[in-house]
């Protein structure tokens, strides 16, 4: 089988089934740019807590005098407040501890509300003395508060990470329906290709016969219509993969980032890494489609 | 060349059985016509030595191969030892005489250098090097039913099977189309022709093999299609 003869036949298969052709590259593009948005959104999540989780500490609030925790029993003493530094400092996750006392965070309370009403209903000591702890990993929070919940002086552990947990899930939700609906669409895509398929080898079952009869093999019968399935598949992803850099490089890159500059966005690293991706999953599932059918419809 | 030792076939959606016992031998260079009426069973023979269908029962052996035995990925190469004509030639229509001969080439991979040493031989051999680059539209059904055997003989097959290439042809054209073919046979190809064309049969004074509800009712070397020649 010469490739210069291959090459016109799948060039005269894909104008002759030309509507089909076209139908089944923009089915392509169209399932393929929610697959590489689902992609692009799953990269961006990552980005993101990476970023933040790096920020978050680990606030451990102390007893004070109106306190009503089972640990409180009044005012954290120095020596209860010793203990906790010291459990603290045991833990292997922990990596640095701050300690803000009462004052200090009605000083810094001060500044954040500074010429606000609320400043005179707050006294220096309604605020409670605190220990600001950042782990090595956030996901070890579990360890730091089993260790110190129910030790005398602490009054409640908050975990920054769970303020930001459930703007992640919003991410991860937007990110399933994408590829909920990106499978959809390659389910689409498939019923396409057999579709297209089985119309073009049907259109061309004196070919097919002829050459069954002279001796071509299996794989030459069935080789053009793979690959005009695989041409149209290549043309689709194309229009996918440019679809998702005119994104980047319209949307992030030119609107986004520079409004959001607190959020880290995905770079063009991250973006290209998921271009490969696309042209495997779009020629990959096509070719494998147009085996299938092929095999139901060009018998040996 | 061929061998059908105790051949049976039985279709499924059929009472009777297209084929019924059949024995026969036939040589290398041999010209062999299949008469009989439709539904003789002669097309069912000639499909078993396509390996289009499995015998029910007994072995047919073409070249020494065990036709029903052949692994499905042989059976490519196993065509290519034959080449086969059909009453309604079964030319492309998109392309020229010459690509609808190279077509029997190409895919089977010869290279575009063999193709050009052949083809015009091959066409000069059955008389259309004038008319290469026609369109089969544009011949009449002896010349399409040439291009046809072109296309079958260019591979140089040791074996040629022909369905009724004259079915659709008239008589002064089929005899044209005799003649071509017993050229080839001259080469050495076995030449095996369903056909129930009398006066062809009659006029060519070969191998006769008549078949009647699955089972040969006469084999006779030089015979005529009506006389039993008893």
């Amino acid at each position: 089988m010469r490739l210069s003869f291959v090459s016109k036949e799948v060039g005269n298969g894909l104008r002759r089934n030309f509507t089909m052709t076209v139908a089944l590259i923009v089915s392509v593009a169209v399932s393929l740019s929610l697959v590489g948005a689902a992609l692009l959104l799953s990269a961006q999540v990552d980005r993101m807590k990476g970023y933040w989780y790096d920020k978050i500490e680990v606030s451990i609030f102390l007893c004070g005098n109106t306190s009503v925790a089972f640990t409180c029993t009044g005012t954290v003493t120095d020596e209860q407040r010793k203990n906790i530094e010291s459990i603290l400092g045991g833990l292997d996750s922990v990596q640095n501890v701050f300690y803000e006392s009462s004052a200090d965070a009605y000083d810094q309370f001060k500044e954040q509300f500074a010429g606000s009403a609320i400043l005179a209903n707050i006294s220096p000591d309604a605020l409670p003395a605190s220990f600001r702890v950042k782990l090595d990993n956030p996901e070890n929070f579990e360890k730091v508060s089993g260790a110190l919940q129910s030790v005398q002086g602490v009054e409640s552990i908050q975990d920054q990470r769970q303020l930001l947990d459930r703007f992640f899930q919003i991410l991860k939700g937007l990110q399933s329906f994408a590829l909920a609906i990106a499978l959809a669409m390659l389910f689409v895509t498939v019923l396409l290709v057999m579709n297209t398929v089985r119309v073009a080898a049907f259109a061309r079952r004196r070919e097919t016969s002829i050459m069954r009869s002279v001796g071509a093999s299996n794989w030459s019968i069935r080789l053009p219509f793979i690959l005009e399935a695989a041409v149209a598949a290549i043309f689709g992803s194309t229009l996918a993969t440019a679809g998702i850099l005119a994104s980047k490089y319209w949307l992030i890159d030119a609107k986004l980032a520079p409004n959001l500059t607190f959020i880290p966005f995905v770079t063009w690293n991250e973006v290209l890494t998921i271009v490969p991706m696309l042209y495997l999953v779009g020629v990959g599932t096509t070719v494998l489609a147009a085996s299938v059918t092929l095999r139901r419809y060009l018998k040996g | 060349m061929i061998n059908f030792d105790g051949v049976s076939k039985q279709y499924k959606n059929s009472n009777q059985p297209a084929l019924d016992g059949i024995n026969l031998n036939i040589e290398q260079g041999e010209f062999v016509f299949l008469v009989g009426q439709s539904g003789s069973g002669k097309s069912s023979l000639l499909r078993l030595l396509l390996k289009e269908e499995k015998p029910t029962s007994g072995t047919v052996t073409v070249d020494g191969i065990n036709v029903a035995k052949l692994p499905n990925r042989k059976v490519p190469a196993f065509r290519r030892t034959m080449g086969i004509v059909f009453q309604d030639f079964r030319l492309l229509p998109g392309k020229t005489v010459f690509d609808n001969v190279a077509f029997g080439m190409e895919v089977i991979g010869k290279s575009k250098k063999e193709i050009k040493q052949r083809i015009p031989a091959i066409l000069d051999l059955v008389g259309l090097d004038e008319k290469a680059h026609r369109l089969p539209s544009e011949l009449s059904g002896g010349e399409q039913q040439r291009v046809a055997l072109a296309r079958a003989f260019v591979n140089q097959p040791k074996l040629l099977l022909a369905d009724e290439p004259t079915g659709n042809l008239d008589p002064s054209t089929s005899v044209g189309i005799m003649k071509l073919l017993d050229r080839i046979n001259r080469t050495g190809t076995t030449i095996v022709m369903a056909t129930h064309d009398v006066a062809i049969v009659d006029q060519m004074r070969k191998r006769i093999v008549q078949m009647e509800n699955g089972k040969i009712i006469r084999d006779q070397e030089r015979g005529m299609y009506g006389h039993t020649g008893h």
